[in-house]
């Protein structure tokens, strides 16, 4: 049976239940989290119980199969109460998507994903690099293969949840004499990592993240490496699906941070009764807003599912039939993609704390928007949008096809 | 072409080496051109030779080498001649 289109449901059937009671546990500790500054231990517990570390791994190798509609759906509902928990669970199947994508074809890491799926592993992602800046498409580490034994040191300056994580997928240069942009991508188990802490993380937002700089030193064997480029590998399976999935939790967020704020107008009504509340035109504005990037965030994951290598099951559309961007097009659309809901969700958020007001702009309230409104500020900074802006204007001005033709 | 191509990638490749010293088949990824940087090729070789990449043409495997780009432009030409 051909795959279809389909739209994304929240959460997904089989993991409904499951995410609902992480949903719960992430809710009681978002805010001591926040304030603390530490990894949301209870909420990542939860999701190991509720095996959902490896929603993503084929259902023949012990995991779910989940799609990524059901994944996006699942960090929504996340972020609406942790956004740091988000976060971990949406960078964590980032990274778990480049080993379905790329890796089962290859005995070792076949028996990784078996072993994400039935140990509970927390991925973690290390591709920035003191020297290179956020450009992730550059590497000045390389890998390096002698007797068979592989060896890999990278000074990486953010670590999201690095002293947490239970492996980490390194990207550095294929060999010893490759060019910057010649990459590889290798899987490394924590117990074969020696990881030396640099700095520390007192953020302004997404504090229970934890993302610190680290001296990552690796040893282990060249099959650890993903048999695809990292080329390959960032515009196949990564960009779109880290994008697809951080877009997922900052609409959560935004979408929290609006609910509480129609909640405050309908307080205001009711003590008020035959008055519309003044606020309740930026309600109206915001909520248009959010239904726009829902608009825009749906039928890109509809699209990926279709035509993705991650899906179990059903056989591909190929990318064509799936109306999913290739080439060019792709890097543009998931760019304007993340530029956009970024900061739309950033205004949609500070749209909030105009109508709460001081009930807003206080902590420990129902009102209260000011972890949501720093929470959202990191979309804006993680990959700098000033960055992506430039990338996305060389591509846009490579592309003849017309622009927003339906 | 195969001169006029070796000149732009060096005006605008930023490859790590002279274009000079890699074969038309050589990987110009692995030589360093960047994604980023195949814009400015593109714009360079259309300006150069009076063509016109169609988006389906905007991916990797069209820069991957000099003979690649070769093909895409005698591609490109022949469409052009067909209509």
């Amino acid at each position: 049976m051909k795959r279809v289109l389909h739209d994304p449901v929240t959460g997904g059937d089989p993991l409904a239940a499951g995410i609902a009671r992480v949903v719960a546990v992430a809710a009681e500790y978002a805010d001591a989290v926040d304030r603390e500054g530490r990894f949301p231990h209870e909420a990542v517990q939860a999701l190991r119980e509720e095996g959902l570390f490896g929603a993503m791994v084929p259902v023949s190798l012990g995991g779910h199969g989940a799609t990524l509609a059901e994944l996006a759906g699942q960090t929504q509902q996340l972020a609406r109460v942790c956004a740091s928990t988000a976060m971990v669970y949406a960078m964590h199947h980032s990274q778990l998507a480049c080993i379905v994508g790329h890796g089962l074809d290859q005995p070792w890491h076949r028996a990784f994903a078996e072993r994400i799926a039935s140990e509970q592993l927390l991925l973690a992602s290390i591709t920035s690099e003191v020297g290179i800046g956020g450009d992730t498409r550059s590497s000045l580490c390389a890998v390096e293969v002698a007797d068979g034994r592989l060896t890999l040191v990278k000074q990486a300056p953010t670590v999201s949840y690095g002293a947490y994580a239970d492996a980490f997928l390194v990207t550095a240069r294929a060999h010893a004499d490759a060019v910057a942009s010649e990459q590889v991508m290798v899987t490394i188990p924590r117990e074969q990592a020696e990881m030396e802490p640099t700095g520390s993380w007192d953020a302004l937002g997404m504090r229970g993240t934890c993302s610190i700089g680290f001296t990552f030193r690796a040893e282990g064997v060249p099959e650890q490496v993903l048999p695809a480029s990292f080329a390959e590998i960032s515009a196949e399976v990564m960009v779109p699906v880290s994008h697809l999935l951080w877009s997922a939790a900052w609409t959560g967020i935004a979408v929290e941070a609006l609910s509480r704020a129609r909640q405050f107008l309908r307080a205001q009504a009711r003590r008020s009764r035959g008055v519309v509340p003044p606020g309740a035109a930026r309600l109206v504005r915001a909520s248009g807003e959010i239904d726009g990037l829902r608009a825009r965030l749906a039928p890109l994951i509809a699209q990926f599912d279709a035509c993705s290598p991650l899906v179990d099951g059903a056989p591909a559309m190929s990318a064509e039939e799936a109306h999913w961007p290739t080439g060019m097009a792709c890097g543009a659309a998931l760019n304007m993609l993340k530029l956009d809901v970024s900061e739309t969700c950033y205004d949609v958020v500070m749209e909030a704390m105009r109508i709460c007001g001081m009930a807003g702009y206080k902590n420990g309230s129902e009102f209260s928007i000011g972890r949501h409104l720093r929470d959202i500020i990191s979309a804006q900074l993680m990959i700098n949008n000033d960055r992506i802006a430039a990338t996305t204007g060389q591509l846009l001005l490579a592309q003849r096809t017309d622009l927003g033709t339906i | 072409m195969e001169r006029t191509l070796r000149a732009i990638l060096d005006d605008v490749g930023g490859l790590a080496r002279p274009a000079d010293s890699l074969s038309t088949r050589d990987d110009l990824f692995v030589a360093g051109l960047t994604s980023f940087a195949t814009v400015g090729v593109m714009l360079a070789i259309e300006d150069e030779f009076d063509v016109a990449f169609p988006d389906a043409l905007l991916v990797r495997s069209t820069f991957v080498s000099i003979d690649a780009l070769s093909a895409a432009i005698t591609s490109i030409r022949d469409e052009a001649r067909a209509a």
